[in-house]
């Protein structure tokens, strides 16, 4: 598919933004931090079919860090699993648009997640099924900073390297913020790429938020036998000046003044910043 | 019982070749002839019970039909969310399958008591839980685990019961020994004791009926309020702690079935950790779960 991967990016920061004030829901700057990582894979990168969500062909990909479920609801909305009207009913009563992203009911959504920890080994186990049943298919495992405290990401980095699923890719958005504090003062993840290289990863540094760079990591897969991890160094809330770089915005819902002046900053004029 | 289960796996694999054992890095001499045999159906995570069940879990939903395999409460405790968020939540093809269950590690610790799995599993949605009492029982229940689907809990002693095998169903309770004074019902190899105290008590013309209680979940209520009404005194015995296992169980089911229980007595591990160890005979007698101590609490209902 080919797709204007800056303007997806752009639709995806205004439906996290305008999903999490019409439903009251945190990680706002969560989901402006990985707009632009998640644009690339769903406007470029993964092999999907919107009309046949179970296609066994396809390509799988994992929100580890679930809470920012709201960018990968509207990505799909975006790509056509789902009337993009059904965003309106995310965090409301009844609704399946969970603030964690949830599989039920929900076309696209390849694993429910919302603990962290739980997408690598996961997506470990799809890439080596998919590789034993002869399958080109890639695994791609979009996890948060923060969420690499947990160790059971480190038992998954030693089985993906150790049985070479050079099909598994995971994503890493290091936007340096974790729920309370700065990852540095919390428990420190430098030097963070020799981390994985140790583990017997490939690595890829970027810009989380450069298209180009992006891009060329996703199709930098060499003919090595490793998994890869795309570090993208990230800003949290990404897009709207007052919530970059803020922990606030971890859980600060965007309402009435916010609101209106988040739109306007990711190019909503006045009268759409009102609908 | 775990070579039973290998056994019953080996067959499986050898007509489904989606079948995936996924191990916990344990089993030394007891897989060699399945992994000789099936080399591309299994993997060893390594020490990882977290990874493990996660790796099977993503292989079940890209088409395996995986199988988690430790002892004790590595593979359910150690990795408790792993079951519930990735295998059940995701309806996943996953056997959780531990050896161990109850005592029957008894000389290496608390650590290794598996004496909480039933409670805490069979509250999570989705998952089928069993717990043979004796090989037979768990070759059965293997493959009608492989035959239904979805996640599953198979709860291995190394003990066993001693009864002679008999038609058996997923989710149905067997009726082991009929009587109409009280009714005991018992969960894995412990069944053997509640078999044997209902033998001696026959001695002293007291009749009591055992149910063997294969399946957790689904339970069979109906069977339980009807062994229940006709008898009206009930007794559980599970190598487990009282709390909310087999006892609890039983007693929701009659609680809500109506049946009109004259006394109710659980027979299990009180909610303690042992300080002590012992070999599972020594432990059974040490917490009163042994033949001669459910006969004598029988005894004491009966009074």
């Amino acid at each position: 598919m080919t797709c204007d991967t800056e303007a997806l990016a752009l639709q995806l920061r205004r439906r996290v933004v305008q999903m999490c004030s019409s439903g009251g829901s945190s990680h706002v700057g969560s989901g402006l931090s990985i707009a632009d990582i998640v644009a690339l894979l769903y406007g470029e990168v993964l092999r999907i079919d919107p009309a046949n969500p179970h296609w066994p062909d396809r390509d799988r990909f994992i929100l580890s860090k679930g809470h920012a479920g709201a960018c990968i609801y509207a990505a799909l909305a975006e790509r056509g699993f789902f009337p993009v009207e059904q965003l309106g009913a995310h965090y409301r009563n009844g609704s399946n648009l969970s603030g964690h992203v949830s599989h039920k009911n929900v076309p696209g959504v390849e694993l429910s997640t919302g603990s962290l920890g739980h997408g690598l080994g996961v997506g470990a186990g799809m890439a080596m099924q998919l590789r034993r049943m002869g399958g080109s298919q890639r695994v791609f495992v979009l996890l948060s900073d923060g969420e690499c405290d947990e160790g059971s990401n480190w038992e998954a980095a030693l089985f993906a390297a150790h049985h070479r699923l050079a099909n598994l890719c995971a994503i890493v958005d290091y936007n340096k913020l974790q729920s309370l504090a700065a990852i540095e003062d919390t428990l420190a993840l430098e030097p963070f790429s020799d981390k994985w290289r140790a583990f017997g990863w490939t690595v890829e540094r970027v810009d989380g938020h450069d298209h180009r760079a992006l891009r060329a990591a996703f199709h930098a897969r060499t003919q090595s036998d490793r998994p890869t991890v795309i570090i993208a160094d990230t800003v949290k809330g990404r897009g709207v000046s007052f919530m970059e770089h803020q922990v606030l915005w971890h859980y600060r819902s965007p309402q009435g003044a916010e609101l209106q002046a988040a739109l306007l900053e990711i190019g909503y004029g006045g009268e759409q910043a009102n609908a | 019982m775990r070579d039973a289960f290998v056994r019953a796996l080996g067959e499986i694999a050898a007509r489904d070749p989606r079948v995936m054992l996924v191990n916990g890095d344990l089993g030394f001499g007891v897989l060699t002839d399945f992994i000789a045999r099936f080399p591309d159906n299994y993997v060893n995570a390594g020490v990882a019970e977290q990874n493990m069940t996660a790796v099977a879990c993503g292989m079940a939903l890209a088409g395996a039909r995986a199988y988690t395999y430790s002892i004790g409460n590595f593979p359910t405790l150690r990795c408790l969310e792993q079951i519930r968020n990735d295998v059940c939540y995701h309806r996943a093809d996953v056997t959780v399958v531990s050896i161990g269950a109850g005592f029957s590690y008894g000389q290496l610790g608390v650590s290794h008591f598996a004496t909480e799995d039933l409670a805490v599993l069979r509250a999570i949605p989705e998952l089928t839980v069993v717990s043979p009492s004796d090989p037979w029982q768990a070759y059965s229940l293997t493959h009608q685990l492989h035959a239904l689907g979805g996640p599953s809990y198979l709860r291995l002693d190394k003990g066993s019961a001693g009864l002679s095998e008999a038609p058996i169903e997923i989710g149905k309770a067997r009726t082991v020994r009929e009587g109409s004074d009280a009714v005991i019902f018992a969960t894995g190899s412990i069944l053997g004791q509640a078999q044997a105290a209902a033998h001696d008590l026959a001695d002293e013309r007291r009749s009591i009926r055992v149910v063997d209680i294969h399946t957790l979940k689904p339970f069979d209520a109906e069977t339980v309020c009807e062994a229940a009404q006709a008898c009206g005194r009930v007794i559980t015995l599970e190598e487990h702690v009282v709390n909310g296992g087999l006892g609890g169980a039983v007693a929701e089911a009659c609680m809500e079935g109506g049946a009109p229980v004259q006394a109710f007595r659980r027979i299990g591990i009180p909610n303690v950790f042992p300080s002590v160890v012992g070999d599972q005979t020594w432990l059974r007698a040490h917490f009163g779960l042994d033949r001669m101590s459910v006969a004598k609490a029988v005894r004491e209902m009966l009074q």
